[in-house]
């Protein structure tokens, strides 16, 4: 293969029009997950849970290879894979440091289980591929529409939860003290962050899945301090990787993975880097005041 | 531990939880805190025991204490995230982290990550709706307020500067403005001068009875130093040894009173009209003030606190 077929492979934009409406559903679904995970990463990031998203993805995709190994249904499978792990890193890990360890300890079991589901898999190998990269390209109007009313019942959640949730993010020991249930809303959202984890995987697989729930908003994140803007940014993004993504995608014959990660990480790159010209420009802000120093002595109580 | 503390105030004037209980009366006189034979321990250790307090509204209440002697923790109690071990509190006339609203609290300095997404003046929003469910709606009104109470303490200058970049003494200004918004009946605060510099410090206490005097706010202030409050403290809470003292700065900070609390000589002397206390048993660890808490107390907790 040259380099010319490669730029084929991944670029090719004959009968454009007739493949897209071939893919529309697809293009609605990216349209929605984009909007989930530009909404869901922001609190991914607010609450340093990038790998938590990753830990939960592995065991959703344990779950999807076991539903597909008994010939279940493989949306449900990953969902309660996805669930499980969430709930249980919720439950478990009360702060960053022991959340991590019992990430890193169901990570690579949840993996383990999916390769072993996998290898007993005795059918068409393109499903089990797509577990792990995703495969867009074959959504009907019914799996839309699922995916569709599990996207807004996790949004319409987080809508209800959306201020005291974004106080304990940043703030906790603060909102705990004025009645905030700091706790009850740490484990709601590990089980809406599962249930989008088990959504977005069915576009860009679970290797991939960071790219839609985190990305997005750490890159927002880079370019504003104001939490509204941080959110419209992020939710952006995420259009722009997704749809974007499948848009130059469907000519191709590869999975819409890999343009959709391209897309995310650009963005990314483009707002880092803009984050740093601002603060080598001085555009940060320079203190009149040093920050006073930790420790005074002095005798007396 | 054998000992309960010696109220050196006149010892309760409402007489004590007789006939209705106390804090659930709304009368004039009704108690911004009250503790009724409340005592705190860890396992085998009683941090306090035996404590009755009325904290009035409007009054001025210090905590003091060595290391270890249970401040914080009292002050984790009020706030609801530490049940007593035996007797009962009440803050604004609620079972403790029942009163929402009515009580605004201002911990430690500590500062923020440089990439939270978050200015000042949102810092000071989460403090008037933060706690609430659903989104903001009256973007307008919690506007005029979040100027109002930057302008209170200063802070309208750096209102939309990222919490990442602000000073110690920037960031304790605007927990002040978080603390007091919808004028709470109870403030209470954990070391808020800690690791300020001396104007930031009577800048913060300044800003806090400032509060307390207008609105007639109760101030619970949790503190190892008391010079920099010294002009504004009513009463004093003095735990060391599993014992404590209650009473004016004048009765409690005496080389007697602490020499008895401590059993051991301790010299109070003033200089200045600045309270300097030599010969403390664990003086050295006073230059660390860090670590406020006793290790098994940390660890209880952080393991109850989500995240």
């Amino acid at each position: 293969m040259n380099l010319g077929d490669i730029w084929n492979s991944i670029f090719a934009f004959d009968n454009y029009g007739e493949i897209l409406a071939l893919v529309q559903n697809s293009v609605w679904a990216g349209a929605v997950l984009g909007l989930l995970g530009g909404l869901v990463g922001t609190f991914v990031v607010r609450r340093d849970l990038a790998f938590a998203v990753h830990g939960i993805s592995e065991l959703s995709f344990a779950g999807a290879a076991f539903a597909l190994l008994i010939g279940a249904d493989v949306v449900t499978g990953s969902l309660v894979g996805s669930v499980a792990a969430a709930l249980t890193i919720g439950l478990m890990g009360g702060r960053a440091r022991s959340k991590n360890s019992i990430i890193g300890v169901l990570m690579p079991f949840g993996l383990g289980l999916g390769i072993l589901f996998l290898s007993l898999y005795q059918g068409r190998s393109a499903n089990k591929f797509g577990l792990l990269t995703g495969q867009i390209v074959a959504v009907d109007t019914v799996e839309l529409q699922v995916l569709a009313i599990a996207a807004l019942a996790v949004i319409a959640a987080l809508v209800i939860v959306w201020r005291p949730l974004g106080f304990a993010s940043v703030d906790p020991e603060m909102a705990q003290a004025r009645g905030v249930p700091v706790r009850f809303l740490a484990i709601l959202f590990m089980f809406l962050l599962g249930v989008s984890v088990a959504l977005s995987i069915q576009i860009v697989g679970a290797l991939l899945v960071l790219a839609l729930l985190i990305t997005p908003a750490a890159a927002a994140q880079k370019v504003t301090s104001s939490p509204v803007l941080a959110v419209v940014l992020s939710v952006v993004f995420a259009e722009i990787a997704t749809v974007g993504g499948i848009l130059v995608s469907i000519g191709g014959r590869i999975p819409i993975s890999p343009y959709v990660t391209t897309l995310s990480f650009l963005i990314y790159v483009v707002c880092a880097g803009a984050a740093a010209v601002r603060k080598r420009r001085g555009g940060a802000r320079s203190s009149p005041e040093a920050l006073t120093p930790p420790v005074r002595v002095e005798s007396g109580v | 531990m054998t000992a309960p503390g010696i109220d050196l105030s006149t010892v309760t004037e409402d007489g004590g939880p007789k006939g209705l209980g106390v804090g659930e009366s709304r009368s004039g006189e009704a108690s911004a805190v009250a503790l009724r034979s409340a005592s705190l321990s860890f396992g085998p250790r009683t941090l306090w025991q035996g404590l009755d307090l009325d904290i009035r509204p409007g009054e001025f209440f210090a905590v003091l204490g060595p290391n270890g002697s249970g401040k914080t923790s009292f002050l984790k109690v009020l706030l609801g995230l530490l049940p007593l071990t035996s007797g009962s509190a009440w803050v604004a006339g609620r079972p403790p982290g029942g009163a929402g609203g009515e009580v605004g609290y201002i911990p430690q300095q500590k500062g923020f990550g440089p990439d939270v997404p978050l200015r000042a003046r949102d810092l000071v929003g989460l403090g008037i709706d933060g706690h609430r469910w659903g989104v903001r709606v009256r973007r307008r009104e919690t506007d005029t307020e979040i100027r109002r109470l930057l302008e209170r303490v200063g802070a309208g200058g750096y209102a939309n500067v990222p919490v990442g970049q602000l000073s110690g003494g920037e960031l304790q200004r605007l927990r002040v403005a978080q603390a007091v918004a919808g004028d709470p009946a109870v403030l209470l605060c954990d070391e808020p001068l800690l690791a300020l510099d001396l104007n930031h410090q009577q800048a913060v206490s300044a800003l806090i009875d400032q509060q307390r005097s207008e609105t007639g706010a109760a101030v619970v202030f949790v503190t190892h130093e008391i010079n920099p409050i010294l002009d504004y403290v009513d009463r004093v809470l003095y735990l060391a040894q599993g014992e404590f003292r209650v009473g004016s700065p004048e009765e409690v900070m005496t080389t007697e009173v602490l020499s008895e609390l401590y059993g051991s000589r301790v010299e109070v002397s003033r200089v200045n009209g600045r309270i300097v206390v030599l010969g403390l048993p664990d003086a050295t660890t006073h230059l660390h003030h860090v670590h406020d808490q006793p290790a098994l107390a940390l660890d209880q907790h952080s393991e109850e606190d989500g995240s």
